[in-house]
This record gives C-alpha cells, structure tokens and sequence, in this order.
C-alpha cells in the first residue's frame, strides 16, 4: 500500500479526497489499482494505447519517475506518489 | 482497466465547440473560452489550466471570425505603444487601468552582428529594454490583468529567473502581493531585482522542474494566481506579441526565418500563433516561416529530440549551463515547439556555453545591445543554423533578444581564458594616478588591450 496524493481537479473522481492509499509494489501496479478503485481516473490518467497519458506527470516523493524506471519503479509503503499535470499552453491552434 | 476515450477528430470537436460556446463566449466576447489543445472540450474563462476530461493543457481559444470583421491595421497603428494595441487577439476585455508599459520594443537592423553571422538582412528584436529588461513583462501583463479581473490578493510565480522580477513588479503596479519561487543558486541579480519590488522571494533548494512541481501544488492548496500555472492560458498567449509586433514592424508581412530561446517552449509556438492569427484575420499575407530555437548544450532536450529525429522529449534531470534563463530540464511545450519546427524546415540547436558568452560580446561590441545568456544562445543558434544550411544567406531573419545583460553580469566573461592580460579577463586594468605621464604610460603598455574580436568556441 502507499498514498497517492490527488490534485484538485481530480478530486471529483475520489470523492473529494486529496489522499487516498491504494495497494501495489510499483509505480505501475499503483497507478492501475487507483484507477481500478476510482474507476473516473482513467480519462485522464490513462492513454487509449493503456501507457499513461502524456499530460500527467508522476512524481515518487519528490522524484519525477521518468528519472527513475517509469511505471516499474518500485514503491515502499512510506512512499507517496504525487500526480500532477505536465503543463502546457503554447500548442497551436 | 477501465478507459474513456474521447473522440479527437475534427467534427467531433467542432461538435462539442459548437454545443459549449455559448456559456463559454457569454463570459467574454471575443473570447470563446479556453479549449482542451488533446480532447477540444471548451471550458468558460477562469483560473485553469487543466481539463477536466482528459487532464490535457487548457488554452484560450478566440471568435476569429468577430476579429476578423472588427480588426484593421490602421486601428491598431492609430493605437499607443505598447501590447493592448493588439487588444483583439488577446485574453482581455479591454486594457487594465492599471500595469506597466510593456512591448512595443525596437527592431533594430542588425547588417555588422548579420556580416559576422553571414546573414545578408539580420533583424534584432531587441526585448532588453521592456520595464523589467525582459520579454517577461509581456507575459506576466496579461496574467496579472486576468489575476485582478478574476480576483486574486496574490500574484505568484515559478521561475527561472526574469520571470521572478517580472512578476514582482507587475504585482507592485496593480497592487497585489507577490511570491516568486527560484532556485537557490539563480543568478543574485536577478533575486535582488525581486526584492526590490516587495517580493516575498522563496528560494528553493532545487532545479526549476523541482520548484515548478511544487509551485503546481502550491497553486492548487493556497489559490494564488500563479502566472504561469493556473493562469498559463492567459499567460502563454502574452508571448504572442512579440510575433504580433514582428509582423507589423516588417510593414505588416512575416520574414523567411524566425529564431526563438527556447526554455518551455512556450514562446516559440505563441509566435507561431500569433503569425498563423494575423494571416486568418487578415493583417498579413501568408508566408512559410522556419522556426528556429536554441538552447543551451547543458539542457537542451527539445535540441537533443530534434536531433535524433524522436518526437519524445526526454527531461534533464539536472541542468548545468550559464544560461539559467533556458535550465527547464522538462520543458512543458516542449513538443509543440518540436512539432512546430519540424513542419517549418526549421531546426532547434544546442549552443555550447562558450560560445553563447562569446556572443554576448560579440553583440554588444558590434550592435550596442547587452543580452543575457538567452541572447547569446539565440545567436549561437542563428550561427548553428546558417552553418547546417536551415538559414540561407539572402534569408531575412529575426532574432529574439529576450532579457538584459545586466541580469547576467558574468556571463560575458565565460570562457576567457588568455591569463596574460586582465583587460582580456574582465576588461578591468590596474587603476593609476590622476596624472598626464601615467596615463600615457598606460597607453603605451597596451595592457587595456581587450579580447581579439573572434567568438571563442
């Protein structure tokens, strides 16, 4: 198990919950149980090819994950996964 | 696993444009709302920068065909200097009463930096001298405008440094508090310049992707106007006129070759916006444009892409370059740039350090303008790019001069490396006597002699 913190504009897929612990040894198995258990989150977290999807960034504690094996990184149960948004804005129309 | 996909086709997205503009546009004339750049879904004007369908980047997104009908060149030529002269294509009702003058910066013909560069028609787009000293203010202008519109106590930002004085001073003029996060090790300059302001600085111990991760969730839990965060939409779209200002300072045409610093990524693709706007509504002819960006070779990903012919961009975990202005190791618009240079024929290059100092020197010696570290690298891709055959020599170009080189005051210096004389190290000599003899005897020393006019590399 580890805690997985929610940004806010997922909240309404965890029922308003800004943490939420859910099982698994890595960042993958993670990732698949949240959206298992909060089934709204795969929209946005997953990507129709079943990687995640190319606008959320996942950071284990502090370290972004694509520094450290990605989905098959493992994770100990004092470890938190942060979600968040890769930022963007300047695409063209 | 359970995953709802969204149609991303151009139907059903003028669909869904179609069934939400209404709300959207009622909150903002010109503006229809803010658009999902992955999904297409339209969201009203606010604070967000995310969708909440699909978690792709939000931007604002415009009534071209009410533009069209409205905008003209000599209404816009009839207008003040500054960046609410291009009033209909950006995010505003209408310019604050409140702000600083931002934009309207010169461009300069640049014919003795272009003989040195090979570059027959060399226009400098010269953002050193805007209130701050970088292109900066423009951006942080249209944010802080949506900030007091939408009812923000607090401009904040993350930043790599210009961003931080920007958005301090932007804060001071339209009276709201400002939090600046910066990494720890930014130039002392440029944090000095924060405070000066009244800026609350937060140094971070840490890269810019570090701060900037936190500065996300830091946005979210105090409901701060982070401009670029939860206001980037408005934010972002400021970049555009510097493209916007281009254009009509060309006589209202677009040149062959654009060159753009490339950090984020932003800036390079807003110009591009702008130059794809201003052709739909009719102020200029269309023209393909070369996209060319720079970075610099200690975090260059989008060039380390580009280069490899990959469209993934791998981030740079840690940065190690001068140029802090460019060290985003994980550039948000990273792809869009790549996308936009590679559909242009232009190229995004990675410049040494050496060099990039060598051509702050360079510049200021042959044109009288004092870049930071960004100009350099911008020259240094102009250089890159006229060596691999993207920049011809009969091309026009325009080069983007982004901050001051006060800012970086010992960039200049990189790379020097003749022990021999200290004029050539940092131009400083011994001091002498107030006397006629000890003057002469320090001309005819020669020890004021400076650095031979070649760029080191």
């Amino acid at each position: 198990m580890s805690g997985v913190r929610i940004p806010p504009v997922l909240r309404t897929a965890t029922g308003g919950q800004k943490q939420v612990t859910v099982p698994g040894e890595t960042v993958g198995e993670v990732i698949d149980a949240l959206v298992a258990t909060y089934p709204a989150l795969g929209a946005q977290l997953v990507a129709p090819t079943g990687g995640l999807n190319p606008f959320v960034n996942v950071f284990l504690n502090d370290t972004d994950i694509r520094h450290l094996e990605e989905r098959a990184t493992a994770v100990q149960p004092s470890d938190t996964l942060i979600i968040l948004p890769a930022m963007a804005g300047g695409s063209l129309r | 696993m359970t995953t709802q996909t969204i149609d991303p086709t151009p139907a059903a997205t003028e669909s869904l444009l179609t069934a939400e503009t209404d709300a959207a546009r009622a909150a903002d004339g010109r503006v229809r709302g803010l658009r999902c750049r992955n999904c297409g879904r339209l969201e009203a004007l606010g604070p967000s920068y995310v969708c909440a369908a699909c978690f792709g980047p939000l931007e604002v997104t415009y009534d071209y065909a009410r533009i069209r009908a409205e905008i003209q060149r000599a209404t816009i030529e009839a207008r003040p200097p500054g960046i609410w002269r291009y009033l209909e294509l950006l995010p505003v009702d209408a310019p604050p009463e409140r702000g600083l003058n931002v934009g309207s910066s010169p461009l300069l013909k640049g014919s003795r930096i272009g003989r040195e560069l090979g570059v027959e028609r060399l226009w400098l787009k010269d953002d050193t001298r805007n209130p701050t000293l970088s292109f900066k203010d423009r951006v942080v202008a249209v944010a802080a405008a949506r900030a007091v519109t939408f009812g923000f106590d607090t401009l904040a930002c993350a930043s790599t440094g210009n961003l931080a004085g920007a958005t301090a001073a932007a804060a001071a003029a339209v009276g709201l508090r400002a939090f600046v996060f910066v990494p720890a090790d930014l130039e002392p300059a440029k944090i000095s310049h924060a405070l000066a302001y009244g800026a609350t600085v937060v140094r971070i111990d840490g890269t810019y992707d570090e701060l900037n991760r936190l500065c996300l969730e830091v946005a979210d839990e105090e409901g701060w106007a982070f401009v670029n965060v939860n206001l980037r939409p408005f934010y972002a779209e400021g970049s555009k006129t510097l493209g916007l200002e281009i254009a009509e300072q060309l006589g209202w045409r677009l040149p062959d070759v654009v060159v753009v610093p490339v950090a984020s990524g932003a800036l390079l693709t807003k110009i591009g916006k702008a130059f794809e706007e201003l052709v739909d509504v009719g102020l200029v002819e269309p023209r393909p444009v070369r996209f060319v960006g720079g970075q610099a070779e200690g975090c260059s990903p989008v060039a380390t892409a580009f280069g490899n012919g990959s469209s993934e961009i791998l981030p740079v975990r840690n940065p190690d370059t001068i140029v802090k202005s460019l060290a985003i190791g994980s550039p948000a618009d990273g792809r869009y740039a790549l996308e936009l240079v590679r559909r242009t024929g232009g190229s995004v290059e990675s410049v040494p350090d050496r060099t990039t100092a060598g051509w702050i020197r360079r510049l200021a010696a042959t044109e009288g303008i004092y870049a930071e570290t960004a100009g350099g690298v911008t020259l240094g891709a102009v250089e890159a790019a006229r060596r691999s055959g993207v920049i011809q020599p009969d091309d026009e170009v325009v080069a983007l001069l982004t901050g001051n080189g006060l800012k970086t005051p010992d960039a200049r210096l990189f790379g020097l490396t003749d022990p021999g004389s200290s004029a050539a190290q940092n131009g400083l000599t011994p001091p002498i006597r107030p006397s006629l003899d000890a003057f002469e005897e320090w001309l005819d020393s020669g020890v004021w002699a400076r650095e031979p006019a070649g760029v080191a590399s």
